[in-house]
C-alpha cells in the first residue's frame, strides 16, 4: 500500500499516468479483437454468398451483387433471392444468439445458460409441429403460419417461465428451474405430436426441428432484422448495469442497479431475440451458448464491447456452419442445426478442459 | 451532515431482526457497530443503504430519505470478497460511479478511478481480473469502489475482516481521515474491538437487533456491557496513554438472554 492512504488521500490522489496507460492498452488490446472478429465476419458473409450448389464463380456472384443488369437472370435469382437472403439471415440468427446468450449467463449468473434455456426452443418446436400436423394455414400469409405458432408458443413460455420466477423474486435459482420444467413440457407436448404423426409429417417436424437457413427469404429477412434491431436498441441503456450484474445480485445493488427490474426487462429482450431466432429458421442449438465463451475470451466483460463482440462471433459461428453446410455435401445443404451441433459440441469440450472457470 | 435514524424495524418473514432502532450519525465522525453474530449489523446498514424493506425513517440533514433515493447518497460495501467475475479491477472501481458511465467514459473519470485505486497502492492492479486476486486485495478494491463513488454516507459491512494487520490498520486510518477531511459520515460493521476502540469516534452496540448501548468507547467497552453484549467476561485497560484495550478472560457459562 503506498504512502497516500496514511495520508489520507483516498480519492483525490494523483492517478499514475504508466498505470492509466495499462488499461487503456488493454481497451485496445480488446479493440482490436472486435476489429478482427469484424474482418473475419466480412470475409465470412463474401465466402457464404459465393459458395453453393449452384458452383457459380467468384466474378459471376461479385458481378450479379454490385452490377446486375450485367449478369444472366438464372445468377441475379441465384444470388439475390436464395444466397443473399440465406446470408443475411444466418447472421442475423447468429447475432440474435450470441447476444440472447450473453444476457441470459448474465442475469442468471451461469455459464451453462443459453438463449433456450427457459425452454424457447421446446416451445417453438411444438408450434411448429402442431402446424405441420394439422396442416392449418392462415388465409393470406399462409408462409407465415408455422413462425407465428412458434413464435406464439415462445411467448406462452416465456410467460410461464416469468409467471413463475416473478412469484419468486425473479431470482436466477427459479428461472432456471422454471424454464427446465418449461423445456420438459413442451418437450413432452413435441413428442406427443411427433408420435400421432403419419411418418411424412413427422419427417416434416423433423426436419424443421433441424433447423434450416433455406426458409431464409426476403419475405422474413427484415422481421428478424427488425427485432434483433429493437433488441439491440433495447439493451443500450443498460449495458455498464449488466457489466455491474457480473459482480452478483448483492453488490450490484449496492452501487445501484434495480437488479430486479433489470433482470425482467433483458428476460424479455432475450424472449425477443430467440422466438425471432428460431419462429424462421427453427432450432439451431449451441450458437447462444459457445458465441458468449469466445466473445468473453476476447474482449472480456465490459458489456459494450462483449455485447457486439458476441454479436459478430454468433454471426461468425453461423456463417461458418452455412458454408460447411453447402460443402459438405456437394450438390445438396445440410440443415445449419446439425453443423452447429456438430462444430458446437467439440468445442464445448474444450471449454470444459479449460476447466477453471477461466473466463467466466 | 448528519443521519438520523428513528425507529428502524426490518422483519424476515415473521422474525423481527432489528426492534425500534434509533439513533444519530454526525459526519466527520467514523461510527463503529459492534455486536455479536446475529446481532443485526449487516441487516441494520442493508437496511439503511436502502437493500431491505424496513418500516421506520431515515433522514440525511433533516430531508427524510425514501429507499429507493438513498443509493444516490449513501454507498454501501457488502461483507463478502467472492468474485467470480473476469471484470479487471479498474472497472470494478469505476461501475462505483455507475450513473456516470455512458458507451463513452471520460478520460478524466478513468484517471480518477486509477487515482483512486493507486490511493490505495492498488494501481499495478488495474488491469487484473478482480478473481485472481486475493481475497484481501479484493476487499480492497471494493473499498475502492465504495470510496469512489464520493457518497455523503458510506456505510462498510466489515471492512477489514479479509485484510492483514497492517492493511486493517491502514485502511481504518484512511477511513478516518476521509470522514475527518471531507465530512463523510462513515459508519461500519466491526469485530475488533480494539481496532474499533482505537479508531472509532463512536461505538454502538447492537445486541438482537436493539441498540445496547452508544457512545465513545470508554462509555461502551465496560465490563458489564461486555457481559450482556458478548457473553464473555474481559479486562477493560488503558495502553499507550490513553487507548483502551479489550481483553476477553473467558466466555460465561450462559449467554444473556436476548431481551
Amino acid at each position: 500500500m503506498s504512502h497516500d492512504i496514511a495520508k489520507g488521500g483516498a480519492v483525490s490522489a494523483a492517478p499514475s499516468a504508466p498505470a492509466d496507460r495499462s488499461y487503456r492498452a488493454l481497451v485496445q488490446r480488446r479493440l482490436i479483437w472486435l476489429g478482427g472478429g469484424l474482418v473475419i465476419f466480412l470475409s465470412l458473409a463474401i465466402v457464404d454468398i459465393v459458395t453453393g450448389p449452384s458452383m457459380l464463380g467468384l466474378a459471376e456472384v461479385v458481378n450479379a451483387l454490385f452490377a446486375p443488369s450485367g449478369a444472366s437472370s438464372m445468377t441475379r435469382v441465384i444470388v439475390h433471392d436464395i444466397r443473399l437472403p440465406i446470408t443475411c439471415m444466418a447472421i442475423l440468427v447468429g447475432m440474435a444468439l450470441g447476444m440472447g446468450g450473453v444476457h441470459m449467463q448474465t442475469i442468471l449468473g451461469n455459464p451453462l445458460a443459453s438463449p433456450y434455456t427457459l425452454g424457447f426452443s421446446a416451445a417453438a418446436g411444438f408450434g411448429a409441429a402442431i402446424v405441420i400436423l394439422t396442416g392449418i394455414a392462415l388465409p393470406v400469409v399462409p408462409w407465415l403460419t408455422i413462425p407465428l405458432s412458434a413464435f406464439a408458443m415462445c411467448l406462452i413460455a416465456g410467460g410461464i417461465v416469468y409467471f413463475f420466477a416473478r412469484m419468486q423474486g425473479m431470482s436466477p435459482e427459479v428461472m432456471v428451474l422454471a424454464g427446465i420444467a418449461t423445456l420438459f413440457m413442451f418437450q413432452a407436448a413435441q413428442s406427443l405430436v411427433q408420435y400421432i404423426a403419419a411418418p411424412e409429417v413427422l419427417q416434416a417436424i423433423v426436419f424443421w426441428l433441424f433447423g434450416s437457413l433455406l426458409r431464409a427469404s426476403w419475405s422474413n429477412v427484415p422481421i428478424v432484422a427488425a427485432v434483433v434491431a429493437l433488441a439491440t436498441l433495447a439493451v443500450l441503456p443498460n449495458l455498464w448495469q449488466l457489466t455491474a450484474l457480473r459482480l452478483g445480485d448483492g453488490r450490484a445493488a449496492a452501487i445501484g442497479v434495480n437488479v430486479r427490474s433489470l433482470r425482467i426487462r433483458i428476460f424479455a429482450v432475450v424472449a425477443m431475440l430467440t422466438t425471432g431466432a428460431v419462429a424462421f429458421v427453427g432450432t439451431i442449438g449451441f450458437v447462444g451458448l459457445v458465441a458468449p465463451h469466445i466473445a468473453r475470451m476476447a474482449v472480456g466483460e465490459d458489456q459494450r464491447l462483449l455485447l457486439p463482440m458476441a454479436a459478430l462471433t454468433g454471426a461468425n459461428i453461423m456463417l461458418s456452419a452455412s458454408v460447411l453446410s453447402k460443402i459438405i455435401s456437394p450438390g445438396a445443404v445440410i440443415p445449419i442445426g446439425i453443423v452447429t451441433a456438430v462444430i458446437g459440441v467439440p468445442f464445448l469440450f474444450f471449454l470444459i478442459m479449460r476447466g477453471q472457470r477461466r473466463n467466466w | 451532515m448528519t443521519l438520523r435514524i428513528d425507529a428502524l424495524g426490518v422483519c424476515y418473514g415473521a422474525s423481527p431482526i432489528i426492534r425500534h432502532f434509533s439513533d444519530t450519525w454526525r459526519g466527520g465522525e467514523l461510527t463503529a457497530l459492534i455486536g455479536c453474530n446475529g446481532a443485526g449489523k449487516s441487516t441494520l446498514l442493508k437496511a439503511l443503504a436502502g437493500l431491505l424493506p424496513a418500516s421506520g425513517g431515515v433522514s440525511l440533514d433533516g430531508a427524510g430519505l425514501r429507499a429507493d433515493e438513498r443509493g444516490a447518497r449513501i454507498a454501501y460495501m457488502p461483507q463478502e470478497t467472492g468474485a467470480t467475475s473476469s471484470l479487471t479491477v479498474l472497472e470494478v472501481v469505476l461501475l462505483g460511479r455507475l450513473r456516470s458511465l455512458g458507451m463513452r467514459v471520460p478520460a478524466g473519470l478513468i484517471a480518477e478511478a486509477v487515482g483512486a485505486l493507486d490511493a490505495f497502492g492498488l494501481a499495478a492492479l488495474q488491469t487484473r481480473r478482480i478473481d485472481e486476486i486475493s481475497g484481501g486485495q479484493r476487499q480492497l478494491v471494493f473499498l475502492t469502489q465504495a470510496v469512489f463513488r464520493a457518497p455523503r454516507v458510506l456505510l462498510l459491512d466489515e471492512p477489514t475482516a479479509a485484510l492483514d494487520l497492517r492493511h486493517q490498520l491502514l485502511v481504518l486510518e484512511s477511513l478516518r481521515n476521509l470522514a475527518a477531511s471531507t465530512g463523510t459520515i462513515i459508519a461500519m460493521a466491526l469485530h475488533d474491538l480494539n481496532l474499533a476502540a482505537q479508531f472509532a469516534d463512536r461505538l454502538v452496540a447492537l445486541h438482537d437487533g436493539a441498540l445496547r448501548a452508544a457512545g465513545r468507547a470508554e462509555e461502551v467497552l465496560t465490563g458489564p456491557n461486555l457481559m450482556d453484549i458478548y457473553g464473555i467476561e474481559a479486562d477493560v485497560v488503558r495502553v499507550a496513554g490513553a487507548r483502551l484495550q479489550v481483553m476477553p478472560l473467558r466466555a460465561a457459562e450462559r449467554v444473556a438472554a436476548p431481551s
